[in-house]
């Protein structure tokens, strides 16, 4: 059998030492009433062959960035990933282990996450962050649970121009807890500091930023408001790199940062596994969710890293837990590691720029096609929002058949955006590419006026 | 001993790991595109190295750790089974590595007909009647499966405030029913480890919303009265919710479906075997009978015709837990596995799960102390009670004395009602061979114990580190490296 | 080993009266149980604590016990040093390792805890 090196010789023998005569007197315990009595009705088992020829043609069916020149972003970016990366991370030795829970044979695992956890603060300017949450947007649903924990209070303001599936999450995570989530109107694309917006009563207020939209908020502002009230600031973000350029939350006055790190090296993977980072102030770390590496040193005084503050976690604390995740994302952490080791600080600098040149060209570019127009007017990072002549949904559609992916339509997400189209570049666009897509609009736009069906 | 360097000790100024391409559109100054204040002012303190660098730092990390590539890691309730190498090549198809997930849908069709049909599957081999994919984990699928059930109360205006847990589960289970503001309710186990049944029906009431069980428990025994158990359970109108950490014992036997259960979640990172990747990423599937449904979190993989779509339109759903649609990467995998196993191979795992385990289970009794002698299913609970009253060694020094032998620690000190507790899961895919040099270090250990009992004691001697002081970490916590200054 | 002026819960936390204030802390017996204190979670000076209600937690590496408040009353002051010193809860757990002193609200119910004798056997040291 497939994957079960057994024997039937072996069978016998060890049934023989368990003394039972079946493998069927193993399951005596299971009560006839619940046995199923019948093969299970599954597809035909597949050879190795069949199955990656079955596969491969489901794959193929779909429309992957290699064969559409990707200008969609919203939380999953088509940025260059360093073979590199996923030779290292891809070896058994990290892929195949499980969670360092013995720690003298984990020190592999377990010192690349304490260096992930010192990047991570690095890039963000924050002071610690744990190993990792599922993606970006559960790490932000813990990241208001423990606002609320942290000020014993139960109101939270969103902006709205927060990743809407990050915006529903975040619903999730709080409503069973009675925590009250009210959300900030966005003004030409970002959400200017309002004092009016909090209270005594509020826990945190949530930005992204780079928003949603792609606009920078104003985030220092958002923290002098939110400690004028002893309130927390979380900021989100989907696009670390970003930080490769701007100022980062931690330096802009954020007390939990919760942030998508796909961008790290991970690939699209249709939506996951990816990667979500929380970091926060030392003085909250005992608040933190989900596991924390520290260093120490074994019985010889040689330095060396364990999981460590586990009484925060279910495993110790149950249902007073800071949290219920257990499993993680850590092999993403890794590949976040590797990633950010091998650009360094000049490297994600130079990604980061490369982005902003790229997006800011497009823009420009966008900005003189007609039928097009910027509906916003705040500075943007690598993503920005365009006005479509036809519902941007047509235009996806349209562009798709010319090898484009062309953004996403905010239609499904904000009512009135109907004609609204999201488009990101990143670093691994082309200037071919870029007009390209301009020409390819342009012909949709002109289909529009002689009448053609697009 | 020198330390084993961290990569920011590999650090020089200057020294660069990328090749990035010069800028091909027309140059514009930044403060054109970027208001000055907001860039930033120091750069982040990444380390600065060679690509080779990078290649011989991770090379070595990965030297320093134990995989079930290297070894035998018969670490309980984890399924540490093997890993198929043809899941890492299909997950890297760029049809599903490259595929962005706001494609539109008439671009995902083989994406979506790959989750149909894992759907399909899974419906059948748990006997449930729908699933989700958005759980990345286990507790994440715990999450989604008790905010339904609150969901289910809801709709039909009942108010109910408890989750009934037994004293030998998860500590995800009592973690999650606090996420969704049930207060716990723990439930001991009976002298035959299974769960108290005169305890439990005096806990059930109106109140009640759930019961979380795991079967077979984390004993390693089936609940034999399951049945019964879910019968009480309905009788007040409560939820049957199935911790399905241990499926891999029941594939092809028994059916959470026919056994009661009204939901469960499945580690698809265990019975499925996707790697865990040292501690992440997993995949929680969770699977519904039909009045649970329209629960389901957004979206929901359906099928019209031929064509597959993601259905956003539920107003009843508890919403989402995450973005996107799940860990696809890791649902690929695990259709692999399904479709290279079949129905024969499916059950075969568990029949030979349960063989391996229980052939351990009788191989080290003699030596050491089995609280529940009887047979069990995927995994068994042995206990170092008596060595430690014999020569003070602890569970936990035989577990790192297991390391010096070339063998991951089985799961120790849990569950919490065995004292001791040493819990082994050995899995399907170890040899007998392997299985026999396993039974020989343990054995070797107990001799250790009686002859030698200070080795023991002081073990690991073989790792990279010797035993590490994890008293000194959590009382001054070191979480991020700083230069010396 | 169990001080004859102190008295002690059934959760073993002693209760020292010192004027109208008690200090608190935990037992040499709780803190041989916990193994080595790595962390101490303790009230601000000025909160509330109520007799046999959680008023702080006392952590090891692989457990976190809950503290009881011996005494009713306002916490007037807290044991600073165990933030950077946990280990003195197991070095001397009857003397530097108490933990907060409380202005009582209610001295009857001193005399509904332990006495050294009836503590030692209520954990079997008689």
């Amino acid at each position: 059998m497939r994957y079960i090196p057994t024997t039937p010789e072996e069978r016998a023998r060890m049934l023989e030492a368990i003394g039972v005569r079946s493998v069927e007197e193993l399951f005596a315990d299971v009560p006839e009433r619940v046995r199923l009595r019948r093969p299970l009705r599954l597809r035909p088992a597949l050879s190795d062959m069949e199955v990656l020829r079955y596969l491969r043609a489901l794959a193929d069916r779909n429309g992957h960035a290699d064969r559409l020149v990707c200008f969609a972003g919203a939380g999953a970016y088509d940025h260059f990933i360093p073979p590199a990366v996923w030779q290292l991370v891809g070896r058994g030795e990290f892929l195949t282990a499980y969670t360092p829970y013995q720690a003298e044979i984990m020190q592999g695992e377990l010192q690349a996450t304490y260096e992930y956890q010192t990047m991570v603060c690095a890039l963000l300017g924050m002071e610690v962050a744990n190993a990792s949450m599922y993606d970006g947007a559960s790490a932000l649903g813990e990241a208001v649970v423990m606002a609320r924990d942290l000020t014993g209070r139960d109101r939270v303001v969103t902006s709205q121009a927060v990743h809407p599936e990050y915006r529903q999450v975040l619903r999730t995570y709080t409503e069973p807890l009675g925590i009250r989530v009210t959300e900030l109107r966005h003004e030409d694309g970002a959400t200017p500091p309002d004092g009016r917006a909090v209270d005594g009563r509020t826990a945190a207020v949530v930005v992204q930023h780079p928003n949603f939209f792609g606009c920078l908020e104003d985030v220092r502002g958002w923290a002098e408001v939110c400690h004028r009230v002893g309130a927390l600031l979380v900021v989100a973000c989907a696009d670390p790199l970003a930080y490769g350029l701007l100022e980062p939350p931690g330096v802009l006055g954020a007390d939990i940062v919760a942030a998508e790190g796909q961008a790290l090296g991970n690939p699209l993977n249709f939506g996951g596994p990816y990667l979500g980072i929380i970091a926060t102030r030392q003085q909250f770390v005992r608040r933190m969710p989900g596991r924390l590496v520290g260093a120490t040193v074994d019985r010889h005084g040689r330095r060396g890293f364990v999981l460590t503050l586990q009484t925060r976690e279910q495993h110790i604390r149950r249902e007073k837990a800071t949290s219920n995740i257990c499993t993680n994302e850590a092999l993403n952490a890794l590949a976040a590691a590797v990633y950010l080791s091998l650009l360094g600080p000049q490297g994600v600098r130079q990604v980061a720029e490369l982005c902003v040149r790229k997006a800011h060209y497009l823009k420009a570019r966008l900005a003189q096609l007609d039928g097009f127009h910027l509906p916003f007017r705040t500075p943007t990072f690598h993503e920005f929002v365009v006005r479509t002549p036809r519902p941007a949904a047509a235009v996806v559609r349209a562009l798709a058949r010319e090898g484009f992916l062309a953004g996403i339509p905010l239609g499904r997400f904000y009512r009135g955006m109907a004609s609204h189209l999201l488009v990101c570049a990143t670093e691994t666009r082309t200037r071919d590419e870029l007009d390209g897509f301009v020409e390819a609009l342009a012909r949709v736009a002109r289909r529009r006026v002689v009448g053609g069906r697009v | 001993m020198k330390d084993f360097p961290l990569i920011f000790e590999r650090s020089v100024p200057g020294r660069r790991g990328f090749g990035l391409p010069e800028p091909d559109v027309p140059p514009r100054p930044l403060e054109e595109m970027l208001p000055a204040h907001l860039l930033r002012t120091q750069p982040p303190a990444l380390p600065e190295v060679s690509e080779l660098d990078v290649i011989r730092h991770y090379t070595r990390l990965s030297h320093r750790n134990f995989s079930i590539d290297e070894g035998f890691y018969p670490l309980g309730s984890c399924t540490m089974k093997y890993n198929p190498k043809l899941h890492e090549e299909v997950a890297r198809f760029p049809g599903f590595s490259r595929l962005h997930p706001y494609t539109p849908e008439e671009l995902v069709q083989g994406a979506l007909q790959l989750l149909w049909e894992l759907g399909e599957e899974l419906r059948e081999l748990s006997g449930m009647d729908a699933v989700t994919f958005q759980p990345a984990a286990g507790a994440h699928g715990e999450l989604v499966g008790l905010l339904m059930v609150r969901a289910y109360f809801e709709s039909r205006g009942e108010r109910r405030t408890r989750v009934i847990v037994p004293d030998s589960a998860h500590g995800t289970n009592p973690a999650t029913a606090a996420m969704v503001g049930y207060e716990v309710v723990t439930v001991r186990s009976d002298a035959r480890g299974n769960l108290d049944l005169g305890a439990l029906e005096g806990e059930l009431d109106e109140r009640t919303a759930a019961l979380m069980l795991t079967n077979p428990n984390t004993l390693g025994l089936f609940e034999e009265q399951v049945d019964r158990i879910a019968e009480r359970v309905h009788a007040v109108g409560a939820q049957m919710y199935l911790d399905g950490a241990n499926f891999n014992a029941m594939v092809g036997i028994t059916r959470p479906g026919d056994q009661g259960f009204d939901v469960m979640h499945m580690n698809l990172h265990k019975t499925f075997s996707t790697p865990h990747g040292g501690g992440g990423p997993g995949a929680g599937v969770v699977a519904v009978k039909s009045h649970l449904e329209p629960f389901l979190p957004v979206p929901v993989v359906v099928r019209e015709g031929d064509r597959y779509r993601l259905d956003f339109d539920r107003p009843h759903s508890v919403g989402r837990v995450r973005a996107f649609y799940g860990n696809f990467a890791n649902l690929v995998r695990a259709y692999a596995y399904i479709r290279t196993l079949g129905a024969e191979g499916l059950r075969a795992v568990a029949e030979h799960a349960v063989l391996h385990a229980n052939y351990l289970r009788v191989r080290l009794a003699p030596y050491y102390d089995i609280p529940y002698d009887r047979v069990c299913k995927h995994e068994f609970v042995a206990s170092g009670v008596r060595q430690k009253r014999r020569s003070g060694v602890t569970t936990r020094d035989i577990a790192k004395r297991l390391l010096d032998y070339g063998f991951h620690a089985p799961t120790v000190y849990f569950p919490l009602i065995v004292e001791e507790a040493i819990m082994v899961e050995p899995t399907e895919t170890e040899s007998l061979q392997t299985l026999e040099e396993f039974v020989q270090a343990m054995v070797a250990i107990n001799r250790e114990c009686e002859t030698d009992p200070e080795t023991v004691r002081t073990a690991p001697h073989t790792t990279p580190v010797g035993r590490l002081d994890e008293v000194r970490a959590a009382r001054h916590p070191d979480l991020r490296w700083r230069p010396a200054t | 080993m169990y001080p004859e002026d102190y008295r002690y819960s059934t959760e073993h936390e002693w209760a020292k009266r010192e004027d109208g204030k008690v200090r608190v802390g935990i037992t040499r017996f709780a803190a041989d149980r916990l193994t080595d204190v790595v962390y101490v979670e303790l009230p601000q000076v000025g909160s509330q604590v109520r007799y046999m209600h959680p008023f702080g937690v006392v952590e090891s590496v692989k457990a976190a016990s809950e503290l009881y408040a011996p005494v009713s009353g306002r916490v007037v002051e807290v044991n600073e040093r165990l933030r950077d010193h946990p280990e003195l809860v197991n070095q001397d757990p009857h003397g530097e390792g108490w933990m907060i002193v409380v202005e009582m609200s209610d001295p009857s119910e001193l005399d509904r805890l332990m006495d050294a004798q009836a503590y030692r056997q209520h954990i079997g040291e008689a």
